[in-house]
């Protein structure tokens, strides 16, 4: 890890006149052919920044903690929705009762997220903002295109844990799996600037795609702090399920990930079906025509079969990862079923 | 007399405590932010060694490092309690666990500076009145030891569920445990320990 400073602000509109990069911007800047300075980044739980400093990927002259500042980490009932301070701990997040009672998908996906330890460290923010897993993104050695390269090394190299949709100029996952949830729960984000003024906006709207900017995974500015996760409330009717399929039945990223959110009216006829998918392409993938399949049918095995093939339409596997195609199909059709009728 | 421990230089380790005022690597001057105020300068510390104060094991332990230093750093190195040990250094194999306010965590993974007044317990801490943490004994008796380097980390994971819930089920210690890597394959006798040290097994 190259040194740095450190400096720990406690309010927020000190820390975003410090956070003269973002964590994206900064990587960027460290190409030889560029004289920016090293940047000035935010931590929150620093989990992945550390990561990142320690592989010399991350070399920022100040670091700027968020840890002092009071207020991050409250968990909130508001009018219309649940307001989750972007410094809770995911531990924190997933222990809460209000989480645990309306939304169990999202309990169910952060108590399967990291280890113990690092869920005690680790922010619900910083869950969602941290860089991918992407084993050529995450060498020094390579010069990828998200890092500033002109060239994506997964493409047409090894592939196996990459996308399968959307996958034609860069080949990351999103490294979140919360946010396979958030985003089916359509979770908004709330973004503070330096002079206190903040912006909402829907978590998928915030979220980018490689053909949008293929340099970062999320529209945050320079000097702006994500300081609340925002969950409209949901109706009695609504049912949800989330479920994972890996290598490992702990401590490990999802092969393949899926949250489905239903909502049903008296006699058990879905009115409307959300579907996030992980893992398999740059951001959590909503697929659109499997979700429409879902209305107006009571949800059984044959529904949930036919979603979870109309949730392959379009995929683009790559060399080594054709093999998430059955994943998918295998793991919608079981949340699917799950969420309709819960163990 | 001397050890491999006082033998061997902690040249690698950045922790300013035996040399004060040496920046250890040196690699790069600070550069102020551009953007920062005067007064947000002042608040600054680093990149060279800093005062900082830790309260491990109930004691506070003053010494000086460089913002970059690590928890599982400072405590192998200006506080020489080499009970915890670094493996990975990535917060994948969970050798490093230290408790946190009483928390399991990775100590690889969170900057000393960080910590703040936040109380930090190690290996070295779980003694009570001279007596071994059940977990501890539970681990000698049913031999969940072999080379030993994971064992610190998962006698404070399983004494922080035992602490927290002195009768758990297997799952609930197949998950306190489900972070830390164990090249030995001693899982099974940890588990084993673990159930046996709880209270049920007792009563």
């Amino acid at each position: 890890m190259k040194r740095f400073a450190w400096t720990q602000p406690t309010s927020l509109a000190s820390a975003a006149a410090f956070a003269e990069t973002t964590v994206a911007d900064a990587m960027v800047a460290l190409r030889p052919d560029t004289h920016a300075g090293h940047g000035a980044v935010l931590q929150a739980g620093g989990i992945d920044n550390l990561d990142l400093m320690k592989e010399e990927l991350l070399q920022p002259n100040l670091v700027i903690s968020l840890r002092a500042i009071p207020g991050l980490d409250k968990i909130e009932k508001q009018e219309a929705s649940w307001r989750i301070g972007a410094g809770t701990t995911l531990m924190a997040v997933a222990g809460h009762p209000a989480v645990q009672a309306r939304f169990p998908a999202l309990a169910t996906c952060l108590n399967q997220s990291g280890s113990p330890q690092i869920r005690a460290v680790a922010t619900l923010g910083g869950n969602l903002l941290q860089r991918p897993r992407c084993w050529y993104f995450r060498s020094i050695a390579f010069d990828c295109l998200r890092k500033g390269g002109g060239h994506c090394f997964a493409i047409l190299g090894e592939n196996a844990y990459h996308a399968v949709f959307d996958n034609e100029v860069c080949a990351i996952v999103h490294p979140s799996s919360v946010a396979t949830v958030l985003v089916a729960l359509g979770a908004s984000v709330e973004l503070t600037g330096p002079n206190g003024a903040t912006r909402r906006l829907l978590l998928e709207d915030f979220l980018v795609r490689p053909k949008q900017n293929v340099r970062r995974e999320n529209d945050l500015q320079p000097r702006e702090i994500l300081t609340a996760i925002l969950l409209p409330n949901p109706s009695a009717s609504v049912r949800m399920a989330y479920l994972r399929l890996g290598e490992k039945q702990a401590f490990d990223w999802p092969l393949v990930d899926a949250a489905v959110i239903l909502e049903l009216d008296a006699s058990s006829v879905c009115r409307q079906g959300v579907i996030c998918l992980g893992a398999v392409a740059p951001t959590p993938y909503r697929p659109r025509a499997a979700e429409a399949t879902l209305a107006g049918k009571v949800i059984d095995v044959p529904t949930a079969r036919s979603a979870a093939r109309t949730a392959l339409d379009g995929a683009m596997p790559l060399a080594h990862n054709e093999f998430k195609l059955p994943l998918i199909e295998t793991v919608l059709r079981r949340a699917i079923l799950r969420a309709a009728n819960p163990v | 007399m001397i050890s491999r421990r006082t033998f061997i230089p902690r040249s690698d380790l950045p922790v300013a405590a035996a040399r004060p005022g040496s920046g250890a690597a040196g690699d790069r001057s600070p550069k102020e932010p551009e953007t920062a105020t005067r007064r947000d300068v002042i608040a600054a510390q680093g990149p060279d060694a800093v005062a900082m104060t830790l309260t491990v094991n109930g004691i506070a332990r003053m010494f000086e490092a460089e913002p970059r230093v690590t928890l599982a750093e400072a405590l192998r190195g200006a506080l020489a309690l080499t009970g915890t040990k670094i493996a990975c250094n990535r917060g994948t194999c969970s050798s490093c666990t230290v408790w946190l306010d009483g928390t399991p965590i990775v100590s690889c993974m969170i900057l000393a500076v960080d910590v703040g007044n936040r109380a930090v317990t190690t290996i070295e801490g779980l003694i009570r009145d001279g007596n071994l943490h059940p977990a501890q004994a539970a681990f000698i008796g049913h031999d969940a030891i072999q080379c030993g380097f994971c064992t610190p980390g998962m006698v404070m994971s399983c004494a922080a569920l035992l602490d927290r819930d002195p009768r758990p089920t297997r799952d609930a210690v197949l998950a306190a445990i489900s972070g830390h890597l164990c090249r030995c394959g001693t899982y099974p006798h940890v588990v084993a320990a673990t159930l046996a040290a709880s209270e049920e097994a007792k009563s």
